[in-house]
């Protein structure tokens, strides 16, 4: 007679995460058989209700698609219509542009430090349990998050889906003096932004490490924020218009979210880790300190330490965007021209869990007749499924309750937002 | 009295608007004071049992499994406040309404036959009785912390029915209309933004769905009268909360 084992573990919804989906574990004679990503937010249709639209739209369409990114879908919209129109906008907008783009890298990544992920090591359900004994923590997160937040309503009028950007540039830009107020303010955020890696340095890390080819854009001279050359640690390097020769997305059954691969090399993974590894040169010094100091090397593949990587970026985004501040001037225009044209533009910028890509066919009015958008969650998908296989596998002595915990632990290394995907967790370990 | 209990539920949306919530830094702290947050999936892995004094819910019906979970959301509470425009009008999202749904998962999924979805997206107050609505597209973070207020306190929320314009005039933003000849849905739309896009120097894009009794044949001779096509008008109008303004005053 066989002897069957059999236990299923069942969490009704993945928490501290960006949406809805489920974790399904098959396990078999004491090894892991099979692991699957569940994203099971109910899709909603973008890329086809874009179409019909005119080419000014996508802007405010698309950033609906992500609270908490809005910025990344409307900058990734902005440049790939702008490449299919074939204007380049002038360098005080693009400046302008990386500008609104850190605030939201500051705002993005402090809720996911202190909300959604520092939880997590230090044994709490929430910032808000965490705050009943460490309030001053949770101050400063909220604090940090909220100069992110000022950068982007100052620039561009609203924090969640901004109203100010457009094709070509803004309908309004700042006067300088505008910048500085915020300026004083980013450099309270700076203090917070240093204090704040070198508090999470001091959590404790599993030792888990991948060994996935890792993607990022890569703009020789600076840190990659929304503009670059898709590169990858296996050594290719391409421009955004060849993106989709590169990367190929297959729908599997049981996501709503479609899983994109590398053509002939298999799943990979973008985000905080691969743009550290990638780009970690072209940090400010003050960041690339705050780096070592925090004990990050050359590069960062256990995926726990991605709250250091996103900590890193933090005080690189403040820096950066205090130095596009002083060197703020005002566009002689708020936006570049944009006139109709037919055409397919492609657009990528590093939203903060990553490469962001958009594509837009044009008709000669201007009309889009078709749009592909692929976020960085479909990207990680598969990569996320094999670590946790593995992760999985070395725990299989843990019960029920610890194996949950520390599953959605592992996932929220990603920041897997799933609402851009299509959002969060049931999870279910099947064990026979 | 105990501390009420506040829930916080996500349909089919962006989470922008539960992120509303976690955006009023100030006021979070102060907020999570005064309530138990019971059950707010985004923000904490604490989940207590209902039924909840005050649940706020966010985006649309669009799967058969939602249309049952929002009746449960609804049976275990005592007050439920729809929060921006996925959940008031159904979204963005149905723009699929109008569309062949099999045609649209086929455009976006090459194995639609996977998917599990319905071919609207419908308003909570289209399944399920709705206590108060937060409209916009994202709700306004102040109105929000008004509402929470009100509540604490036993009065109404106070909330505005009239239009943008009246914020503009308030605000002493020179009209874009007057001024410029931009288009502008200011007129028919609900105010709560604060008048942000034409403080922007650009129209009303409507955001926050039409306000009550909105005056439709007036507003579309002027959008006409700055060029705007009828093409470009009732694309403007089925975008953010779709058929609402044509459902508020059939032209």
């Amino acid at each position: 007679m066989t002897h069957r084992y059999e236990r299923v573990i069942d969490v009704r919804a993945l928490a501290r995460v960006e949406g809805e989906g489920a974790m399904h574990v098959r396990v078999r004679d004491g090894a892991v058989e099979d692991v699957r990503l569940e994203i099971y937010e109910p899709p909603r249709f973008f890329e086809a209700f874009l179409r019909g639209r005119q080419h000014t739209e996508p802007p405010d369409i698309t950033a609906r698609i992500c609270g908490i990114c809005p910025v990344a879908y409307q900058m990734s919209a902005c440049a790939a219509i702008e490449d299919a129109c074939r204007v380049t906008v002038p360098a005080s907008i693009a400046a302008l542009r990386r500008l609104i783009y850190c605030g939201e890298w500051i705002e993005s990544h402090t809720l996911h430090i202190y909300l959604l992920h520092a939880p997590d090591f230090l044994g709490y359900g929430s910032a808000l349990a965490l705050a009943k004994d460490r309030r001053d923590l949770v101050e400063r997160g909220l604090a940090l998050k909220q100069a992110g937040n000022d950068l982007i309503e100052l620039v561009g009028g609203r924090a969640i889906h901004p109203i100010n950007v457009r094709v070509g540039g803004f309908y309004r830009v700042p006067a300088p003096g505008d910048l500085a107020p915020l300026r004083e303010r980013l450099r309270v955020a700076l203090d917070q932004a240093l204090d704040t890696v070198r508090w999470v340095a001091g959590f404790d890390f599993p030792d888990f490490h991948h060994d996935h080819e890792m993607l990022s854009l890569c703009t020789p001279g600076t840190y990659p924020i929304e503009t670059g050359f898709v590169t990858t640690t296996g050594g290719l390097c391409f421009d955004v218009r060849q993106f989709e020769q590169h990367i190929v997305e297959e729908q599997v059954p049981h996501s709503t979210a479609l899983h994109a691969r590398l053509a002939g090399r298999g799943r990979y993974l973008t985000g905080p880790a691969a743009r550290f590894t990638l780009n970690q040169h072209w940090l400010t010094p003050l960041a690339r300190e705050a780096a070592t100091a925090a004990g990050l090397g050359e590069d960062c593949r256990n995926p726990y330490r991605s709250i250091v990587v996103r900590a890193v970026e933090t005080v690189y985004a403040v820096e950066e965007a205090i130095r596009l501040i002083d060197a703020y001037e005002p566009p002689p225009a708020p936006a570049a021209v944009v006139p109709a044209r037919p055409g397919t533009g492609r657009g990528a910028t590093e939203a903060p869990r990553g490469t962001l890509f958009h594509r837009y066919d044009l008709d000669p009015d201007g009309r889009i007749t078709a749009a592909r958008i692929v976020p960085p969650t479909s990207q990680n998908q598969a990569a996320i499924e094999d670590d946790l296989a593995r992760f999985v596998a070395g725990r299989l002595d843990l019960d029920n309750e610890r194996l949950t915990a520390q599953c959605e632990q592992a996932i929220r290394n990603y920041d897997p937002c799933i609402s851009c995907a299509t959002h969060f967790l049931d999870l279910h370990v099947e064990r026979a | 009295m105990d501390t009420p209990t506040l829930a916080v539920w996500k349909f089919a949306s962006c989470d922008g608007c539960q992120l509303s919530l976690l955006d009023c830094e100030d006021d979070l702290l102060a907020v999570a004071g005064r309530v138990r947050i019971a059950h707010f999936l985004e923000a904490s892995s604490d989940v207590l049992p209902g039924p909840y004094d005050i649940s706020l819910v966010e985006g649309s019906i669009t799967t058969p499994g939602d249309a049952e979970r929002i009746r449960q959301v609804r049976a275990e509470s005592r007050l439920l406040i729809t929060i921006g425009a996925c959940a008031t009008a159904g979204g963005i999202q149905a723009l699929r309404n109008q569309a062949d749904i099999t045609e649209y998962a086929r455009a976006v999924y090459a194995r639609p036959e996977y998917l599990r979805t319905l071919a609207t997206s419908t308003p909570i107050a289209a399944h399920v009785d709705v206590d108060y609505e937060l409209h916009g597209c994202p709700i306004d973070r102040r109105q929000l912390v008004e509402t929470i207020s009100a509540l604490l306190a036993g009065r109404r929320p106070a909330l505005p029915a009239h239009s943008v314009c009246f914020e503009c005039k308030r605000r002493n933003t020179v009209c874009v209309v007057v001024a410029r000849g931009e288009p502008c849905l200011g007129p028919v739309t609900r105010a709560g933004c604060g008048a942000l896009c034409p403080a922007f120097g650009r129209g009303c894009f409507g955001c926050f769905g039409p306000a009550e009794t909105p005056n439709a044949p007036a507003e579309a001779a002027l959008l006409r009268a700055t060029g705007m096509s009828d093409d470009d008008i009732r694309r403007i109008h089925r975008t953010f909360t779709v058929a609402a303004f044509e459902e508020a005053a059939p032209s």
